[in-house]
């Protein structure tokens, strides 16, 4: 079984070649990052994969489904969960109703049934609220339940979004930048968390990071892009060696 | 601060935070439940006035306040409703059935001016449900076989189960209304329903991230806030016992938003007291403008003002309080100052009171003040 897979994917904006032909796949089980420097395409192609963005060729395969085609919601609906780069949290809500909201897909009453509040929908809202508690016990978040992400700062936020996407039960996780605006210990939290998630919860983790020592610590593949086309791909090591990359990074 | 202890996950959301919640819920309940024999029929009839608006309320704050979206055309909503209720009592159906059946009738309306919202935004948005307002308008003064154009309607007075209704029936069967939206308004915030239209608001991008049908739970909003509202043009057709298309004009619409603004957009509490201000604010001007020159009158003659300042003064009040308009500036001004100096509504003042309240000795004004932010929410 393909667990998931790119297969030359392409996507254009006006002239400008976002991702281009990018090909790779992801074992179940593992801790894949894309990296690359500035404007190299990696938030595009994360697009692409949560379909925010539509390609212009190129196909993704997930647990042997075409799902080039689906909406983004039927995405999540599929289990890929995602966190953003710059935070998108529901900031007017409580950290509680943010990760409720993450289990939007396990639920399955229909909105006449919230208004009767049947025993159905009393029932499924335990059951989010276990799940969510759950997820809150893993990433130690009991302290902020009840407070509104407006009131939070940047490091907690940035670990609630993972527990959001978390909730939504996914079986691959799209982590855009995870260490991004955070501190060297908020870092190293956030990366064995990821450890934590990928061995411990066994989801599959699939993220753009830049922070070199975060990648190596918990990426078992690496992909390098540039410009929207693949430049290396390998271990951490393979690719942090690559000429190319080198060239990239540095500018040579 | 005082916190909860919660002890199982089936309290998260409880119907009330508390037991003196419960307490007070019950008393003002008995409290309106009384009200007919205490009130004079002016009062009761304001207070029923107060119920249908709180109703519109609780409508807006679902579709605005909970899912984000704007709507200045819900006057349109509540025409439909009144005019089915109308229709529906001429041929002899009964109000049990006719009154949730303007409820459902309104709210296939509603899903049918979702539809394009969910290509429109914001200020689009609004202009487009602005031109759905003029539209029922005009269909109403012209489809003169059904509506009886800008002659209106005649409604008998409502009977429930053969039983003519009367001033106090009437206000029972509001109260019963109200209650029960507004039930319903909380189940549906506190569902899953309910998280999804606040994931609407708060980020779109992230909701559809989340297995959110954004499409669905937009049209959904507009179904539920449009349904309420003909359940409350029913209730008003009733009221009113005579309905025609000018008293479903754009003011009404401007009133409904006025509603949410002044009460607070955030809860349902913030429905009922924005209704109650915009009921209760006429009879208050009212007063004021009889009272007025009476105290410029007792004002100028305490300080024994030469006569021709007295004339000038006394001319001078009664011109500004019989002044046409007079109304819309001070609605206007206070729409403003709300704003501004306000902008969670009457609601937030109420929970800085209670907050300040609970706090005593410790609370401080600094305290109370929401949280700047500085993030992105910001910069919206």
């Amino acid at each position: 079984m393909t667990f998931f897979d790119v297969k030359n994917l392409t996507v254009k904006f006006g002239g400008l070649t976002a991702v281009d032909n990018v090909s790779f796949g992801i074992n179940e089980g593992e801790v894949f990052t894309i990296i690359g420097p500035n404007g190299a395409g990696k938030t595009t192609l994360f697009n692409l994969i949560s379909r925010l963005y539509t390609p212009s060729a190129g196909q993704i395969i997930f647990r042997d489904e075409d799902v080039t085609r689906l909406s983004a919601q039927q995405i999540a609906g599929r289990g890929i969960a995602r966190t953003f780069q710059n935070i998108e949290l529901f900031e007017s809500a409580s950290t509680l109703q943010n990760l409720l909201v993450g289990r939007h897909r396990h639920s399955t009453t229909r909105a006449w049934q919230d208004i009767l509040r049947t025993k159905k929908v009393r029932e499924e809202e335990v059951a989010h609220r276990r799940a969510a508690e759950e997820v809150m016990d893993v990433l130690r978040l009991q302290r902020y339940r009840d407070t509104t992400i407006g009131n939070l700062p940047y490091g907690v936020r940035k670990v609630i979004e993972v527990a959001r996407a978390l909730c939504v039960g996914p079986t691959l996780l799209l982590l855009d930048e995870p260490s991004s605006g955070l501190n060297v210990d908020e870092t190293n939290a956030m990366a064995e968390w990821i450890l934590e998630i990928n061995r411990r919860l066994r989801v599959t983790v699939l993220m753009v990071e830049h922070d070199m020592s975060l990648v190596s610590r918990v990426s078992d593949r690496v992909l390098a892009l540039n410009y929207g086309k693949m430049m290396a791909l390998g271990t951490a090591a393979e690719v942090q060696g690559h000429p190319d990359v080198i060239a990239a990074y540095l500018g040579a | 601060m005082a916190h909860h202890v919660r002890t199982d996950y089936g309290d998260s959301d409880p119907l009330f935070p508390s037991k003196a919640a419960v307490f007070w819920y019950a008393v003002l309940i008995a409290g309106l439940i009384a009200a007919p024999y205490l009130l004079e029929s002016y009062y009761l009839s304001q207070l029923v006035f107060i119920m249908i608006y709180a109703i519109v309320g609780v409508a807006l704050n679902i579709l605005s306040g909970q899912a984000g979206q704007v709507s200045i055309g819900h006057a349109a909503f509540l025409a439909i409703g009144a005019y089915f209720t109308a229709v529906a009592q001429k041929h002899g159906l009964p109000l049990v059935l006719y009154l949730p059946l303007a409820g459902v009738f309104t709210g296939i309306a509603g899903y049918l001016v979702g539809l394009p919202a969910l290509r429109l935004h914001g200020i689009y948005l609004a202009i487009a449900t602005l031109a759905f307002a003029f539209i029922v308008e005009e269909i109403i003064a012209r489809w003169e076989s059904v509506t009886n154009g800008n002659e209106g309607l005649m409604l008998p007075p409502p009977s429930l189960f053969g039983l003519k209704l009367g001033t106090e029936g009437f206000y029972y069967l509001c109260l019963l209304v109200t209650v029960l939206v507004v039930l319903a308004a909380i189940n549906i915030i506190r569902s899953s329903t309910g998280r999804s239209f606040m994931a609407i608001r708060n980020s779109e991008t992230a909701a559809r991230s989340m297995g959110i049908d954004t499409a669905r739970y937009k049209t959904t909003a507009f179904a539920l806030s449009a349904g309420i509202t003909g359940i409350a043009g029913s209730l008003y057709a009733h009221k009113m016992s005579f309905i025609s298309p000018e008293m479903f004009s754009l003011s009404v619409s401007i009133d409904f938003v006025m509603i949410i603004i002044i009460g607070g957009l955030v809860s349902l509490r913030g429905a009922v007291f924005g209704a109650i201000f915009m009921i209760m604010a006429d009879p208050l001007l009212i007063i004021l403008k009889d009272k007025l020159p009476l105290w410029a009158d007792v004002v100028t003659h305490g300080l024994y003002l030469p006569d021709t300042v007295t004339q000038a003064v006394q001319a001078g009040v009664s011109r500004v309080v019989n002044a046409p308009g007079l109304k819309s500036l001070i609605f206007g001004i206070i729409i403003i100052v709300f704003i501004i100096y306000e902008p969670l509504g009457l609601d937030g003042r109420w929970q800085r009171v209670k907050a300040y309240s609970k706090q005593f000795p410790l609370a401080r004004q600094r305290s109370a003040r929401p949280p700047r932010m500085f993030l992105k929410s910001e910069r919206r």
